[in-house]
């Protein structure tokens, strides 16, 4: 794993010394292939440069670090548990139990010492909500979880599985694969984002469709909290008996205790899956056709509308193709879709497609959700691109670093919003984020784009993609700050939401009380103070 | 060689802008060429086009206008059908047909008309091309002032000949009525709109959502006048907000990323409706709209007008002047298709940019030597206008020292250079023979003619007369008026409170600006800017000395004193004559329809006693203006009734009428004298 980048060691993307783009490592599809397209894209779309390189940090000096703030004591006593810890300068940037008991051990020496408690999963947070608070003047413990990934029981009968909470969700989906079943949570980020992580930001996965967010997938649950531990008495697939109390430890991200251990359903793996994708004119007729099919609710198990800055790039990522017959057929679909059925390449747009299930009902709901994009001029693209579609999710993440190495910085963010509301959001946002990049002296225009990643009865999530190139500022990540805040305030004064997954953190901490109202942040307080009133959860996330 | 000329500006406009005859070109080319030329405009937004069919098909079947014919059916007892069929009744006869054809047709007639009534017509080509620039890249919105009926397809005009797309305008009903010409109009691109909507809501339902509809879809750029109508008075009109919110709406529910603004000043040296305006203020009925009438009124064309102004203002982004200013996040709660009462914060959002949008027209109109000399002619007494004359050495000497002043004042003035100051004030004298005439060095007010038989012509009659040119004379006074009128209104406080310091002179400002606020264009909240722009004006033309608390007199502003002082003078004097109609008539209610005449019967009698001094006081635009003072001051309520009757409270009128002549201090305004016992 790196510590300055994402993911693997062995994966990136680097330009080789003939110029070309190339995905190192064995682990993806894309991995080991050449990538002519993404040079030129990368000029076309920054004005970036393979000449003009900015390294990353290679390796942590423990001297750039500052000395850990100590509360000898605690730790004299956690010593004497047997639970294991460090403070290494490498650890406490990156990463610092083996089971519930020990969680509560370290929970009642934390309150007994007044130290402050981060619980940390798979540290894919994208709210900062695992950065320490600068103001916080005691001991800060980062209570890592990541020892904790087992699967303890799997209950063949009610078609559940308890698991303890820091099992990372690639070692989840594999260890259940083995005895035949899924749990179909996939987020972006499944191969380093923990179970308790998900639950602790009402985390929601590309196949939500089928097996629901992860509000939907939790049975039972155990956090432990300064005040103790917090669990149901049984495992009733619904119960009315108040306010349901998972929904005060869904989304606490990590302010009232750590998430042990989490009862999930679980479904037998699909016997069939097939890739799909649907090209559009424009993107106000997908968004139009994906409108349709939420409300006839034949939603396959993922359905993703790009826009058309993100299928260029979805373009410019196609591997060098190995045959001049592929190369001849892609060549004719492309002239068949543009000169022949007069699509507009700067403004047709593409949706992805990901069927699961018998194969028989699969195939039946294929032609249902074709049969309506055709309604809307969308023309069948082929499995291939779909999948490719799916795969670019996992690499995107590498090619922000790429992108870093060439003064080129970007990141994602999402929300949902109400269906009437879908085109007028996305083309503020769009616009707001070139013009404020304007406003801010970034000279070449940035890449803007979104796309639509789920859909519900009454609304979408959608996703926005915001990079642009720094040369010649000189505070870029102040920029970036301050677009991505622009962009956020768009947002919810087109209707849209502060989050529909990735959380509040501390970055989006500004805008909650006009998000809750006043009387939901009391609310939100009163259980704070009341489980942790001396705020051994201190990591400042959400009030 | 083009004749240009360069002007100076101010805030929002142009600083160094530089004006082109459009007319120099017509006048040299075939008209009919200009016509038929090939008329390429860049494309509006670079959005597909989008045909009338399709866009009056989208207003009917959008989620507002179905909502509202249930409610209406509702309500009414009718089917949805039949209330829908009313809709489609109510867009036919409002939407506009813009087709080229007619555009080239209305270039044709329009370079004929514009050739014989004007020398020049003058456009700021800089405005011209960011104009262009905005087109492609924001939705655009005209804002021109209204100022005559020539105006009204001026800016059309100057699109199609500078290849820039032709707007959708905003016009009146009583157009579309006028035989041929109402259809011309309408595929010009004028969209129709009745006067007195009142409580119709199908009515309004159908013209917000086409009006919305418009904006959303990119259809064309929008033309509007803010202000409503066209002003009877040459003087800015307090903006009408209804238009304005159906706008901005679309931007406020996050339906469009941004709207540009463009404020168009149009100035005429001459406005051909001068003597029928002067008429109408006076009581006399406008016309009906008619072509026969247009044909009539063609005799107008014989003389000569001058030259027109129309100035293009800097495009404004609503998005930007918003800023802070309204929370977009009202309207996530409930669907943005579904009528919705605009919140305060909205309404006071809306009439804060309408009022700017008037500043900057005010601000961009150009100012002519005429009225200047406009403004000296009516500080005169009336008897030596009519029959002693003024010399003439003695107005000229006069004018260049007010354009002195106005230029201080950051007037927009527009002074021929290549001629004598002389000769520029001659000729100005010269196009408006209709309101003065030069003999043996004096100048003289024409009385106008009487039509008829020689009979001897009554007191009443003859004041009516006087009243008419002088009613002309102050339509060009009003032209400048904006640029003055904040200094002179410190400079009435100066007079009337007799006081030196700030804070007293400041709540006396602030009294005047609160009564004045229909007769002169105030922006809302900006009470202590416009103070401190009074006062640093006075200070710049060094009329006063101002230090930290107070504000002195200087010997050399009294020249400039007693000049804002009169300037001010018609406007005190017309209002203490109206308090004291409403103080000594003796009905606690009265209504619209016994006010307006009896007011002008007591004005009458006051001018020919010698106890009224200003023949503005017969002005039917001031007498309303008072009425809506007095309704602000809360000194009359308008009570609930059919007939606009209204409840007086007199103590309250004479309170007001006290303050403005300073027997009592502006702290007595809301609170009665006896308000101890």
């Amino acid at each position: 794993m790196k510590w300055n980048g994402w993911g693997y060691s062995d994966t990136r993307f680097l330009f080789n010394k003939k110029g070309q783009a190339e995905f190192t490592g064995k682990r993806y599809r894309l991995s080991g292939l050449i990538i002519p397209g993404l040079k030129d894209w990368m000029e076309g779309t920054f004005g970036a440069s393979v000449q003009h390189k900015s390294q990353a940090t290679p390796i942590l000096n423990s001297s750039s670090v500052q000395p850990p703030n100590l509360n000898e004591a605690f730790v004299e006593e956690l010593k004497s548990t047997g639970v294991p810890y460090s403070h290494d300068a490498e650890d406490r940037v990156f990463r610092a139990h083996d089971c519930h008991d020990d969680v509560v051990k370290i929970v009642e020496l934390a309150c007994k010492h007044n130290v402050c408690l981060i619980p940390y999963g798979g540290g894919t947070s994208v709210s900062s909500a695992l950065e320490c608070p600068p103001e916080e003047t005691r001991s800060i413990v980062s209570l890592d979880t990541s020892q904790m990934n087992r699967i303890l029981w799997i209950d063949e009968k009610n078609l559940t599985a308890h698991v303890e909470a820091g099992i990372v969700g690639q070692d989840l989906e594999r260890l259940l694969n083995e005895s035949g079943y899924c749990t179909g949570h996939e987020p972006d980020s499944m191969e380093f984002s923990s179970l308790g992580g998900w639950v602790a930001t009402r985390a929601s996965g590309m196949k939500k469709n089928i097996y629901g967010n992860i509000e939907d997938l939790v049975v039972h649950m155990k956090m432990v909290t300064p005040r103790g531990v917090i669990e149901k008495s049984c495992q009733g697939p619904r119960m009315s008996t108040g306010p349901d109390i998972h929904h005060f430890i869904l989304g606490s991200e990590g302010t009232l205790g750590v998430v042990t251990e989490v009862t999930m359903k679980i479904r037998p793996m699909p016997e069939y899956q097939k890739y799909g994708s649907v090209v559009f004119p424009n993107f106000e007729q997908g968004v139009a056709c994906l409108r349709e099919i939420a409300k006839q609710r034949c939603a396959p198990a993922s359905v993703r509308l790009m826009d058309n800055e993100q299928f260029k790039f979805g373009h410019a990522l196609k591997p060098q193709v190995s045959s001049i017959f592929t190369s001849f057929v892609d060549g004719l679909k492309k002239f068949y879709i543009t000169k022949f059925k007069g699509f507009d390449p700067n403004r047709l747009c593409v949706a992805t497609l990901l069927f699961e299930g018998n194969r028989d009902r699969v195939l039946q709901h294929e032609k249902q959700v074709y049969d309506i994009a055709a309604k809307f001029g969308g023309l069948a693209a082929g499995e291939d691109n779909g999948q490719r579609g799916y795969m670019l999710t996992f690499v995107i993440a590498y090619l922000r670093d790429l992108g870093m190495d060439y003064y080129v910085i970007g990141e994602s963010f999402e929300t949902s919003v109400p269906w009437d509301r879908v085109l007028d959001m996305c083309r503020n946002v769009k616009a707001r984020i070139v013009h404020e990049c304007k406003e801010r002296g970034v000279q070449f225009p940035p890449l803007s784009t979104c796309r639509v990643t789920q859909t519900y009865d009454a609304g979408a999530c959608v996703y926005f993609y915001f990079a642009f190139n720094y040369r010649g500022l000189s505070d870029p990540v102040h920029v970036y700050e301050q677009v991505e805040h622009a962009a956020r305030e768009e947002i919810l004064a087109s209707g849209g939401s502060l989050s529909h997954h990735h959380g509040v953190g501390k970055l989006r901490k500004a805008w909650m009380r006009e998000t809750i109202s006043n009387v939901g942040m009391g609310m939100l307080q009163s259980v704070k103070d009341y489980v942790d009133p001396a705020n051994i959860f201190g990591n400042r996330n959400l009030l | 060689m083009t004749h240009t000329y360069r002007g100076s500006g101010r805030a929002g406009l142009y600083q160094d802008e530089e004006f082109m005859d459009i007319l120099e070109e017509r006048r040299r080319t075939s008209d009919l060429g200009h016509a038929l030329r090939s008329f390429k405009p860049l494309p509006y937004l670079g959005a597909p086009p989008c045909s009338v069919a399709e866009l009056n098909q989208a207003v009917l079947d959008s989620h507002f206008l179905r909502h509202v014919a249930r409610e209406v059916a509702m309500e009414t007892g009718s089917s949805v059908e039949e209330v829908r069929e009313e809709a489609c009744g109510i867009l036919e006869e409002m939407s506009q047909n813009l087709q080229l054809g007619f555009i080239r047709l209305m270039g044709y007639a329009l370079t004929k008309v514009l050739k014989r009534l004007f020398t020049s017509v003058f456009v700021n080509m800089e405005g011209l091309s960011t104009l262009q620039q905005a087109m492609q890249q924001t939705r655009v919105i005209l804002m021109p002032n209204h100022r005559s009926y020539v105006d009204f397809l001026v800016i059309s005009y100057i699109m199609f000949t500078y290849d820039l797309p032709v707007p959708v305008i905003a016009a009146g009903i009583p157009l579309a009525g006028m035989k041929l010409i109402g259809e011309i109009l309408r595929r010009s691109g004028a969209f129709f709109i009745r006067r007195a909507i009142g409580s119709d809501k199908l009515y309004w339902a159908v013209l917000s959502e086409y009006v919305k509809t418009i904006v959303r879809k990119e259809f064309a750029p929008m033309e509007f006048y803010v202000e409503g109508l066209r002003s009877r008075t040459l003087k800015s009109v307090t903006p009408k907000l209804g238009m304005m919110h159906m706008v901005l709406e679309p931007y406020f529910k996050g339906e469009v990323f941004d709207i540009t603004l463009v404020p168009v000043s149009i100035s005429y040296d001459r406005v051909l409706e001068e003597s029928l305006l002067a008429h109408e203020l006076l009581g006399v009925p406008k016309p009906k709209e008619s072509t026969t009438g247009l044909l009539k009124a063609s005799k107008l064309l014989q003389d000569n007008y001058g030259s027109m102004h129309v100035n293009f203002g800097q495009p404004v982004s609503v998005r930007q002047l918003c800023e802070g200013k309204i929370n977009r996040c009202q309207y996530n709660l409930i669907p943005r298709d579904l009528p919705q009462k605009p919140t305060p914060e909205a309404q006071a959002c809306v009439s804060w940019l309408a009022h700017l949008i008037v500043r900057i027209q005010e601000e961009g109109s150009v100012i002519s030597p005429w009225s200047l000399m406009a403004c000296l002619l009516l500080q005169a007494p009336v008897a030596v206008l009519t029959e002693d004359g003024l010399p003439w050495q003695q107005l000229t000497e006069r004018t260049l020292w007010l354009k002195r002043l106005a230029l201080d004042f950051g007037g927009h003035l527009k002074w021929p250079g290549q001629v004598s100051d002389s000769d520029v004030m001659s000729s100005s004298a010269a196009i408006h023979h209709s309101v003065v005439h030069q003999k043996a060095g004096r100048v003289y007010l024409v009385q106008e003619e009487e039509p008829e038989r020689r009979r001897a012509v009554s007191a009443e009659q003859s004041v009516m007369r006087t009243g008419t040119s002088v009613l002309m004379l102050a339509s060009y006074r009003n032209q400048s008026l904006h640029v003055f009128v904040r200094p002179a209104l410190l400079t009435t406080a100066l007079d009337v409170t007799n006081s030196t310091h700030k804070d007293e002179l400041f709540a006396f400002f602030s009294f005047l600006q609160d009564l004045f606020s229909s007769e002169f264009i105030f922006i809302p909240g900006k009470l202590s800017e416009d103070f401190e722009e009074a006062c640093s004006l006075l200070k710049k033309c060094g009329a006063v000395h101002i230090d930290q608390q107070e504000v002195t007199l200087s010997h050399m502003g009294r020249e400039t004193l007693s000049f804002l002082k009169a300037l001010i003078q018609p406007f005190i004097d017309s209002y203490q004559m109206m308090f004291r109609y409403f103080c000594e008539q003796g009905a606690q209610v009265i209504t619209e329809k016994q006010f307006l005449p009896a007011v002008r019967t007591l004005a009458t009698k006051l001018l020919l006693s010698g106890e009224l001094h200003t023949y503005e006081a017969l002005s039917s635009d001031t007498q309303k203006n008072v009425l809506s003072a007095l309704q602000r001051l809360e000194a009359v309520t308008k009570m609930r009734s059919m007939q606009c009757e209204y409840k007086v409270n007199k103590p309250a009128v004479r309170r007001i009428a006290d303050i403005l002549s300073g027997k009592i201090p502006v702290q007595m305004l809301r609170t009665p004298p006896d308000a101890r016992l």
